[in-house]
């Protein structure tokens, strides 16, 4: 042909701009892709590229490709490109769209890496609508692998792995993926189309087009499910191939459009700017400015050896956890160095709950505390478990009208009483934990008034329940002081 | 110069060392002007080879062939504004392509 | 008063979102489940992205997407779901992702229970997912580490491009303890590698996929040049009065508290005792272990696990000192009595002098 000719045609229909020049995969075959002649992932791969031409979106769009026969997307479309673990390509683009709401992120996947090892992926995006586009490749067989069985070979057909064809009683049936979907609230558009004929190649062309346009107009999830031809592993002609995907894949998976919501969906907004740096500390509330100043003058006469170990034991809802954190905070707010642990193990959800606090002047080594100076115990299996662990000439507070006589001990001080009767009597038994606070706070006589009440105020949000706590404590301290009386009577 | 009513509204350019002789467009030419060439190319495919006349410009053979750029389909240029093709003229004289 | 009182696992949260952690992804799993709720509150409120996946795979992969994108991206996990995280673990340390990984560990194997255990060491310190990479480890022991060495845990990601993993045990995490943090928040620059859906980003390419032998081949030297770097730059360790310590107790976490409360009271006993707490479990502190050896006559290896991080105590020291064990598992802690008894033990065998030699002869 003459140049003189060819200057009077134009181009109509030519390698679109979103493919790059050559590909890179090898030295070799740069101005070919890896596909196997009449492959339809070639196809697809066009119709995509044509959407990215048309759509003016080469720089925005971010291409989360396969495993698969389709992993080499990053080598033919010029745009930025994320190759994927299997199956996981919808994870992966969840997380770039999250982050970059602007870009147009596309997933491509096919019927193995889509429809079974990564179900959970693809249903979940689907399921949370995230504004993506999915091209998915349904050829009914893992090709790549060399032709094993997937979600959805047809019935009786034949693939290495099911060398007899797929039976319903061991291999179940081809899954319906576009179907399953389509049972979902979010996604916004669904559709399967084929590659069977130039008829289904055209509406295919356009279904592409959609899918990716719901995104750049912010629509929502949006899916197309091709169905392909793979003529190497069906071991057809690839006009062959083509005319089975019409003739007899679509009777399994009939084309159609499942799911359409684009004339309701409501564009997304992009989500505004973050605050400023200067404002992430306080949002945290980890600004010094807001930290209160604390009572450590109050402590400037405390003994550099003060190291109280607590162990606080009881039932779940006892509030042991609480007392211990009032203890704690309160240490902190002191100018004490001061841990609290929650025990741990099958207690956590019924049963017996304990926590382990230190107050120390000096920096706490372990946390842990297995010598109490302190035991709380809420409740009789409680002191059975700990009683024996007290150090000689520390304190049990036991909550209980008597205390077990073989539990008793010659080294150690005890104060029983039923406290939570005491917290009843006050306006709710479950002051009980605030109760024995008073009192342990009372007979260790080390920290300042000031700190519990900004440790209380800090911890318990109801005012209601401050005033009650409040009067528990008081209550606690004067149990003591009481029982001081008692034993010198007896005396 | 021809006359334009006489000329052939479509042209088709095959990439010789792109196609891989799947035979698709062969298949999917409404006016049936594709067919295979007799020598093989550099990779040892037969390749799809325009008859020389009849292409209607339709552009289904660029969308059936897999690859990228193994088919470039051209349109002829009408002078007159009443084409309605939505040709965008200025893209001509694609002799980077390899035809045959 | 300018700390304040807060979980582990709420400080790891609060630290990273001040070093610049813009998406978290996660699956609820005690004993980290509060950093998924942590994070689930700060995150949207800094302006970024919290999103609780359907998986640990899914949460993984997000974390992929997110890093690929560019952004200071972390999950949180405890041993089963660690688990299932391999894979992308393998997947992000193979494409040169940064990212932080909380592990607060608990018991396994299998379901186990939720008890605290040290039994995750192998899966996080010798890469528990495919081929030859590795993922740095550091090992906080408290919560003001917690908040430390997840600022240092981003710095780490993004200056060797590879996940780091927090390890720390169901304590750490639960634990309340006073903590300070930086006043002031970081805005990370964006790597240059990032896909992020502009013109300056689109020839850009995030994959793990080297189909060329030799390509593979250069690529894992590659890794393998940055794991030698990070051997020779990170290490990180706490000598607690070691200077002249005859007995060496090593354990991390919060088996070095222990540690350090037992060495004190041997000390009282009149045993020269000395505690070496590895922070960085990857890059080992080898070089700790063999210049203690020159003074040492005895290393205790204190582990909440079946002798994991013992064996890598064994590497260091190559035979040139004798290293005693001790370990409880299931939930179970080796008590600060229980450590004293076994190190005055230790003491008593090992303690009156005796050649290197004869010594090692005696371990044959």
């Amino acid at each position: 042909m003459s140049s003189e000719m060819a200057s009077e045609y134009a181009v109509s229909h030519g390698k679109a701009k979103a493919f790059y020049e050559r590909y890179e995969r090898k030295e070799e075959l740069q101005h070919q892709t890896h596909f196997c002649p009449g492959c339809g992932h070639g196809q697809v791969h066009k119709m995509l590229a044509k959407a990215i031409d048309e759509l003016g979106i080469q720089n925005r769009t971010i291409l989360v490709g396969p495993v698969g026969c389709g992993v080499f997307t990053y080598n033919y479309f010029d745009v930025g490109n994320i190759s994927a673990a299997h199956g996981r390509a919808p994870a992966v683009a969840t997380g770039v769209k999250r982050s970059r709401p602007e870009s147009i992120v596309i997933g491509y996947q096919g019927d193995g890496d889509l429809a079974a090892i990564g179900s959970a992926e693809i249903l979940h995006a689907a399921n949370r609508g995230e504004n993506i586009t999915v091209i998915f490749v349904n050829n009914a067989i893992y090709s790549m692998t060399g032709g094993q069985s997937a979600p959805t070979t047809l019935l009786g057909q034949k693939t290495t792995t099911t060398p007899d064809g797929r039976h319903t009683a061991t291999e179940g049936y081809p899954l319906h993926v576009s179907e399953l979907l389509a049972t979902l609230e979010a996604p916004v558009y669904i559709e399967r189309v084929g590659l069977g004929d130039n008829k289904q190649i055209a509406q295919a062309t356009r279904a592409v087009r959609r899918t990716v346009e719901n995104q750049v107009r912010g629509l929502g999830f949006s899916m197309v499910e091709v169905l392909s031809p793979c003529p190497t592993i069906f071991k057809m002609t690839p006009v062959e191939a083509q005319r089975w995907v019409r003739d007899v894949m679509e009777k399994t998976f009939p084309l159609g459009v499942f799911r359409d919501r684009t004339k309701d969906a409501q564009p997304r907004q992009l989500p505004e700017a973050g605050p400023a740096l200067e404002e992430i500390p306080r949002i945290l509330g980890v600004d010094i400015e807001g930290l209160p100043e604390g009572n450590a003058h109050a402590m400037e006469h405390a003994a550099e050896e003060l190291d109280l170990r607590v162990r606080v034991a009881g039932f779940g809802g006892q509030g042991v956890l609480l007392l211990g954190e009032v203890l704690a905070e309160a240490g902190l707010d002191a100018g004490l160095e001061v841990s609290w642990l929650p025990s741990y193990g099958p207690e956590i959800r019924s049963g017996t709950s304990n926590c382990h606090v230190r107050l120390a002047r000096q920096p706490i080594d372990s946390p842990l505390v297995t010598q109490p100076t302190v035991l709380v115990a809420m409740n009789e299996p409680s002191l059975r478990k700990f009683h024996s662990s007290v150090r000689p000439g520390g304190w049990i507070l036991y909550n209980g009208e008597t205390f077990p006589s073989d539990c008793g001990r010659e080294d150690v001080h005890v104060l029983a009483h039923s406290f939570t009767r005491v917290a009843d009597e006050l306006g709710d038994a479950r002051a009980g934990n605030m109760v024995m606070l008073g009192a342990l706070l009372e007979i260790t006589a080390v920290l300042p008034e000031a700190s519990i009440d900004a440790a209380l105020r800090r911890l318990v949000k109801s005012p209601k329940w401050v005033a009650l706590d409040e009067r528990a404590l008081a209550r606690g301290r004067e149990l003591y002081r009481e029982s001081l009386q008692e034993v010198g009577h007896e005396s | 110069m021809r006359d334009a009513e006489k000329r052939d509204r479509g042209l088709l350019r095959v990439d010789v060392d792109e196609c891989k002789g799947c035979g698709l467009c062969v298949e999917a030419c409404p006016p049936k002007v594709i067919g295979m060439s007799e020598r093989l190319n550099h990779y040892g495919y037969r390749t799809a080879t325009y008859a020389g006349a009849g292409c209607t410009g339709c552009g289904i053979c660029f969308m059936v062939c897999p690859e990228p750029g193994a088919i470039t389909v051209l349109r002829i240029v009408h002078r007159n504004a009443d084409e309605g093709h939505g040709v965008e003229p200025a893209i001509v004289g694609a002799s980077e392509c390899a035809s045959n | 008063m300018r700390k304040q009182l807060m979980k582990g696992n709420e400080a790891i949260v609060r630290s990273a979102i001040l070093s610049g952690c813009r998406a978290f992804y996660g699956y609820p799993i005690t004993p980290a489940s509060e950093i998924t709720e942590t994070a689930a509150l700060y995150m949207p409120r800094a302006g970024g992205v919290f999103l609780q996946a359907e998986s640990e795979v899914a949460a993984i992969n997000m974390l992929y997407g997110a890093a690929s994108a560019g952004v200071r991206a972390m999950t949180s996990s405890s041993g089963p779901g660690i688990s299932l995280m391999q894979e992308g673990i393998s997947y992000m340390a193979g494409a040169e992702l940064p990212c932080v990984i909380a592990d607060i560990t608990r018991g396994g194997p299998g379901l186990g229970n939720i008890a605290a255990e040290q039994g995750d060491y192998h899966q996080v310190v010798k890469g528990g997912g495919h081929g030859n990479y590795r993922t740095i480890v550091l090992a906080p022991h408290s919560v003001q580490e917690m908040a430390d060495l997840t600022a240092l845990a981003f710095e780490l990601a993004d200056r060797y491009r590879n996940p780091v993993v927090l390890l720390a045990d169901g304590f750490i995490g639960q634990m309340m303890e006073p903590v300070e943090f930086p006043q002031t928040a970081i805005a990370p620059r964006q790597p240059e590698y990032a896909v992020t859906g502009t013109e300056e980003t689109r020839g850009n390419l995030v994959t793990s996929l080297h189909l060329d032998i030799d390509d593979l081949e250069a690529h894992q030297g590659h890794l393998e040049a940055k794991y030698r770097r990070a051997e020779k730059c990170e290490v990180r360790a706490e000598e607690w009065r070691t200077d002249d310590a005859e007995i060496v107790l090593t354990g991390y976490g919060i088996m070095g508290r222990i540690l350090k409360a037992v060495a004190a009271e041997a000390r009282a006993g009149g045993l020269k005792v000395g505690v070496l707490r590895p922070i960085t479990l990857y890059p080992f502190p080898k070089l700790h272990f063999k210049r203690l050896a020159e003074r040492a006559r005895v290393f205790v290896v204190v582990e909440m696990s079946n002798g994991q991080m013992l064996e890598d105590v064994r590497l260091a020291l190559n035979g040139v000192r004798p290293v005693e064990f001790l370990s409880r598992v299931g939930g179970n802690v080796p008590s600060h009595e229980e450590v004293l008894g076994f190190v005055r033990e230790q003491a008593r065998r090992t303690l009156p002098a005796r050649e290197p030699e004869e010594e090692r002869m005696a371990n044959v």
